[in-house]
């Protein structure tokens, strides 16, 4: 598929220390069972490496880019040829418009309104490229989907996993 | 929120539904819709990138949006087809160096900072354009000169994000045309990033370093310490990214250490990927630079058994062609050998190790080829060996049927044996049936030693064999099976076919007269159904050759029972012969199993705990060896070839090996069939160089055509109708042949005067062709004895592609041998090959060929070369641009039919099309469509028309079309899926130019 190569980040994934899966966007299309297995191999391979290594790590033909965020990890797939450091910015800056948006952002925030969370990196991120790099219209962007959302609280009250 | 989705997960077919929609959003007041909608087009634009063809200009105003977001999404665009062709862009490079001027130069509102860096993912995306813009040209790169230093010097802060920047720019900087300056401070930069602390601006420094290092290799000299302690890092991916620049800078004098580095960590290595790569890897260096025969076989032997059976099948094929083909010294051909027989008989001496099958199937064809260089080993010994290995339980199939070739060319230069005897005992009745039939086979053959010793002659491996690939001596038997009333045999692509014309339910093929004379040739079988008659139309183009092909699948069993029993056919041994060489090159199992490494081959470990630094010292001087004396980029890596010892020997060996590599059990499938439409597929290699060629060619003579035809005008008038003729195509240049703009080019000017006695050398049409519609003759190409010419026929059932070869010289020339190669989207009807057996002195020859097309495209290459012997060999190439218009013929039928056809077909393809002013008539866009693009009108109905046409041989595309408001609505239909996509953007196009 062509897509699958043209796609700059080829997914991303949100992990927790205990090895949960909290939040995954695909750019690339797979089956289910291949995503689960490419799921569990990364959160395993991350989980284990040495607080004092880099961020890269080689796997495949991709390269994994992650940093931590208090119990959170967050895991980019892009090319070789792609900047590195760009993308640990890219994760930087979601991270502080999920900062913005829920103000102090923690885990659980992200556990109970994970729709906002795929809203904000749907606005930030499209089809696995840079979109929105201004933090005040993204997050503003949200909040206007929300005025017209009626039902907020149905969704609050619904445990995610 | 519907255009996020759209970029999201849209479906290919939907496109054209949508896509005027999202043509208005491009309008909308509001940026964030504009934005996506942008967005949007590039998702499109990366999935059909045809559909959204006429709309280039929207993104130009996109890119000149006065809302930055806007442009920056237009970017995306822009990379993506500056990627795929540099050469039409560049006139924007102003506008994009001015954009990253102000982005850097903080023009941006505030919300675009990024921790008050200007909005870094615009700035790196438009130094991504840039680096492709400025690749190799001057003149671009000179306006980007000063915005990059200015990026350079802007990007000082201590941020993540900068450093993000500035590794982009240095990489830009080395990629475009180099500026001294620039360079000097790239450096710089990169020196920073190597000696971060930082573990990933490091690792980002490394990377850097490895994609400069071509350039400037002195750079490397400078950090060869920190290279040094990245070697030992922890962190796996700094290690293999040094190994990547250690490849990178390996020569003669520092391979050794080099490799023994990779292997190192070759075996720490767990992961597929990672061993695969790099086993690529080492096996190259080997190969390259290896510094003696030992250490070359020793390294193979490492690569082979850690990369065990996941290393890539072109490593042991290209480690046996060295050791067959050799190199120019024949005493060191045979030491290497020599060498290589040894050092397998060592390691097959240890009775319990285990060895990946590819190794096995390596070192069973070495012992097979060259056990007898050894004189002081006894076969009886190696066959004892080999014996024991058969009998393991690791050993799959195909291995012991690599194994067991080496028994029977062992046994063929051995007097008796006990052990083959034993082997053929117990093979005899194995429950493998390859096994089994090998066994017989070696005890058929060991009754004659004889025939054995020229079935299997010593060292002839990479020597020719003629082999009658016609297999003429079977004609006899053919005519005899078809007077007996056999059907003759139908090549592939035709059964296809008929089975394709059976499935459908309907039948436009004419009836011919040429299916009566096929039907009685075939006796009267009947196999043949009605509905199977348009058939019957190619039948009789290559009845001949058909006949011809049925006899290679109904002969061989008949051969293959000759063969155990009373002696064989010369030739067909010959074939058989050759069939055994394919399987030594065979492999294509992957079947685990990990082998230790041999105690033969190790090294003495270089670094010590101990006196480390002094260690690394020594080191560093062992690896950067010939890069400090001598600087220069011609010792590096890739672009040294006086060291490289193992070379290739020609290029036509290559061709001949790849195309032995065939799986050996074909030969037991007793289908050769295929072999027939083998030839030499050097595509791959050659068609890069062959199209450059053509293109220097085409340069250097286009301007003395020029000039030729500036002083021929006034003569122009003076001569015969027929050079006025040739003038004139002359000067009407089709568009077809936009790569061959060369017409026919007179020799001297002497020459035109004696215009009579010259017409022989200017082709034209036989008159039976010359009455169908036709191109302009185009010369192909030309040398000193011979000029090619090409006219395109378009035939009703084919495309005619007519080569005339004209001989220039005053000599005959003999045994000229035209040659087509394989192409990816055409297929030539009968051989691809024609030779000519004498051209006269001055004189033209003419060829011809029938092409389809075979897979949708709107426009390929089909290239192919001339041989002839004038003096020497000489070989010239030449390419024929083929579109998809070439193979589209109108299509007759009835409403009626059209309807019921209509409903049977499921792809179809929409879309509507402004109708500009020239034809807003229906019946004015139907002639266009009937006129450009040979589509039948099959009806038109107050402002509604059918049409068909059809891509040969026979796949009908039907087309509806509505007029409203200025709007031409075009609807496809067609069995073929690509066929209406492909069509409608041939629509588009005559539909704009008209």
């Amino acid at each position: 598929s062509t897509i699958c190569q043209l796609a700059e980040i080829h997914f991303i994934l949100l992990f927790s220390r205990q090895g949960k899966l909290r939040l995954q966007k695909w750019y690339t299309t797979l089956p289910d069972k291949e995503k689960k297995k490419i799921i569990r191999e990364i959160v395993q391979i991350i989980l284990s490496r040495n607080q004092k290594t880099s961020s890269f790590v080689d796997w495949k033909d991709l390269k994994l880019v992650y940093k931590r965020y208090a119990s959170l990890y967050f895991c980019c797939a892009i090319e070789d040829q792609d900047n590195e450091l760009l993308t640990l910015e890219v994760v930087h800056r979601y991270v502080e418009l999920l900062d913005r948006y829920f103000g102090n952002v923690c885990e659980l925030d992200i556990i109970f309104n994970f729709e906002k969370a795929y809203f904000i990196l749907d606005e930030f991120i499209i089809g696995g490229e840079v979109q929105e790099t201004s933090k005040r219209s993204a997050v503003k962007a949200i909040e206007d989907s929300d005025m017209l959302q009626e039902t907020v609280e149905e969704y609050m009250n619904k445990p995610a996993f | 929120m519907a255009l996020t989705i759209v970029s999201q997960i849209f479906p290919r077919e939907m496109i054209p539904a949508v896509l005027p929609l999202i043509e208005d959003k491009l309008q909308h007041s509001k940026e964030i819709i504009r934005r996506k909608a942008v967005q949007a087009l590039y998702k499109f634009y990366l999935i059909a990138p045809n559909q959204v063809q006429h709309i280039h200009d929207k993104f130009r105003k996109a890119l000149c949006d006065r809302d930055a977001g806007v442009m920056a999404a237009s970017l995306h665009i822009y990379l993506q087809m500056i990627k795929e062709s540099s050469s039409g862009y560049k006139d924007l490079t102003g506008s994009f160096v001015a954009i990253l001027k102000q982005v850097v130069g903080g023009k941006l509102p505030i919300d675009f900072n990024y921790h008050s860096v200007p909005a870094p993912w615009l700035q790196i995306q438009l130094l991504r354009i840039l680096r492709l813009l400025g690749k190799d040209d001057p003149r671009t790169s000179e306006l980007m000169y000063e915005v990059l230093d200015e990026s350079l010097r802007r990007a000082e802060i201590n941020h993540n994000i900068t450093y993000a920047i500035l590794s982009e720019c240095v990489q830009t900087i080395y990629t475009i045309y180099p500026n001294s300056e620039l360079l000097e401070k790239a450096a710089k930069c990169i020196g920073k990033f190597v000696l971060s602390p930082k573990i990933n601006l490091k690792y980002l420094g490394l990377k850097a370093l490895t994609y400069v290092i071509h350039q400037d290799p002195n750079l490397a000299l400078q950090h060869q310490m920190t290279i040094i302690e990245c070697l030992d890092h922890p962190d796996p991916i700094v290690k293999r990214e040094t190994l990547e620049l250690l490849y990178r800078i390996t020569n003669g004098q520092n391979v050794i250490v080099i490799v023994q580095k990779m292997l190192d960590y070759l075996k720490e290595s767990k992961e597929e990927y990672a061993i695969i790569n790099l086993v690529g890897k080492i096996a190259e260096l080997a190969e390259k630079y290896a510094p003696n025969n030992e250490w070359f076989i020793q390294t193979m032997n490492a690569v082979f058994s850690v990369g065990g059976d996941l290393v890539h099948t072109d490593i042991p094929n290209n480690f046996l062609r060295l050791l067959a083909e050799g190199f120019d010294d024949g005493k060191e051909d045979d030491k290497l050998r020599v060498y290589a027989v040894k050092s397998y008989l060592a390691l097959l001496e240890e009775d319990d190790a285990l060895y990946p099958q590819k190794f096995l199937q390596v070192m069973s064809w070495v012992l097979g080829e060259y056990s007898s260089l050894v004189t002081d080993v006894d076969p009886e010994v190696i066959l004892t060996k080999l014996h024991s290995l058969l009998r393991k339980t690791f050993v799959t199939s195909e291995t012991k049927v690599w194994i067991m070739a080496t028994v029977t060319k062992i046994a063929s230069r051995t007097s008796c044996s006990k052990a083959v005897d034993e082997i053929i005992q117990e093979f005899s009745n194995s429950l493998d049936t390859c096994m089994r039939q090998y066994a017989f086979e070696l005890k058929n053959l060991c009754k004659d030693k004889e025939l054995m010793k020229n079935l299997l002659p010593f060292d002839a491996s990479c020597s020719d064999m003629v082999v009658d690939a016609s297999l003429s001596f079977l004609d006899g038997f053919v005519a005899e099976g078809l007077g007996r009333g056999a059907a003759p045999y139908k090549p592939h692509h035709q059964r296809q076919e008929e089975k394709l014309s059976q499935e459908k339910a309907l039948n436009f093929e004419p009836y011919r007269l040429s299916f009566a004379s096929s039907v009685s040739s075939s006796g009267i079988t009947g196999r043949q159904s009605p509905t199977g008659l348009s058939v019957g139309s190619d039948t009789s183009v290559n009845s001949a050759e058909t006949g011809h092909k049925e006899t290679s699948t109904l002969k061989l069993e008949g051969v293959r029972k000759l063969w155990g029993k009373e002696g064989y056919l010369p030739k067909k041994e010959s074939k058989e012969g050759k069939e055994k060489e394919p399987q030594t090159a065979s492999c294509s199992t992957l079947s685990t199993g990990q082998v230790g490494d041999p105690p033969a081959l190790r090294f003495d470990q270089v670094a010590s705990i101990s006196e480390e630094d002094k260690e690394k010292q020594q080191l560093a001087s062992t690896l950067f060896i010939g890069l400090g004396s001598n600087a220069g980029v011609s010792l590096m890596g890739k672009a040294e070839t006086a060291t490289q010892k193992f070379k290739r020997r020609s290029k036509i060996n290559e061709i001949q090996h790849s195309e032995e590599v065939s799986d050996f059990r074909n030969s037991a499938a007793a289908d050769f069939g295929p072999l027939l439409d083998t030839r030499p597929i050097n595509m791959e290699d050659s068609e890069g160089s062959l199209h450059t060629r053509l293109r220097k060619a085409s340069l250097s003579s286009s301007d003395i055509v020029e000039d030729n035809l500036a002083f021929e005008m006034p003569q122009s008038l003076r001569k015969s109708g027929l050079e006025e003729r040739l003038s004139e195509n002359r000067l009407s240049q089709s568009s077809l042949f936009a790569d061959s703009n060369i017409e026919i080019f007179q020799p001297s000017p002497s020459a035109q005067c004696e215009s009579a006695s010259k017409t022989p050398l200017i082709p034209s049409l036989p008159e039976e062709l010359e009455e169908l519609t036709h191109s302009e003759i185009v010369q192909l190409c030309q040398s000193d004895a011979l000029a090619l010419y090409l006219c395109k026929v378009w035939t009703d059932d084919s495309l005619l592609l007519t080569v005339f070869v004209s001989n220039k010289t005053t000599a005959v020339l003999n045994a000229v041998n035209l040659v087509f190669e394989e192409a990816e989207h055409f297929q030539i009807l009968e051989s691809p090959s024609y030779q000519f057996p004498a051209i006269e002195a001055e004189s033209v020859e003419r060829c011809q060929k029938y092409v389809w097309m075979d897979k949708i495209c709107t426009q390929g290459v089909l290239s192919g070369s001339v041989n002839y012997q004038l003096e020497m060999e000489t070989r010239l190439d030449f390419s024929v641009t083929l579109s998809l218009m070439d193979f589209i013929r109108p299509m007759q039928m009835t409403t009626e039919d059209f309807g019921k056809l209509w409903l049977s077909l499921s792809n179809d393809v929409k879309q509507n099309i402004k109708m500009s002013s020239s034809q807003d008539t229906l019946s004015a866009a139907l002639n266009t469509l009937q006129q450009k693009l040979k589509l039948h009108i099959v009806d038109v109905i107050g402002n509604e028309g059918i049409l068909a046409c059809q891509l040969l041989p026979s796949v009908p595309c039907l087309l509806h079309c509505r007029t409203h408001s200025r709007m031409l609505a075009l609807w496809f239909r067609s069995p073929c899926s690509a066929l209406p996509d492909s069509l409608l953007y041939q629509c588009q196009k005559v539909m704009e130019e008209s």
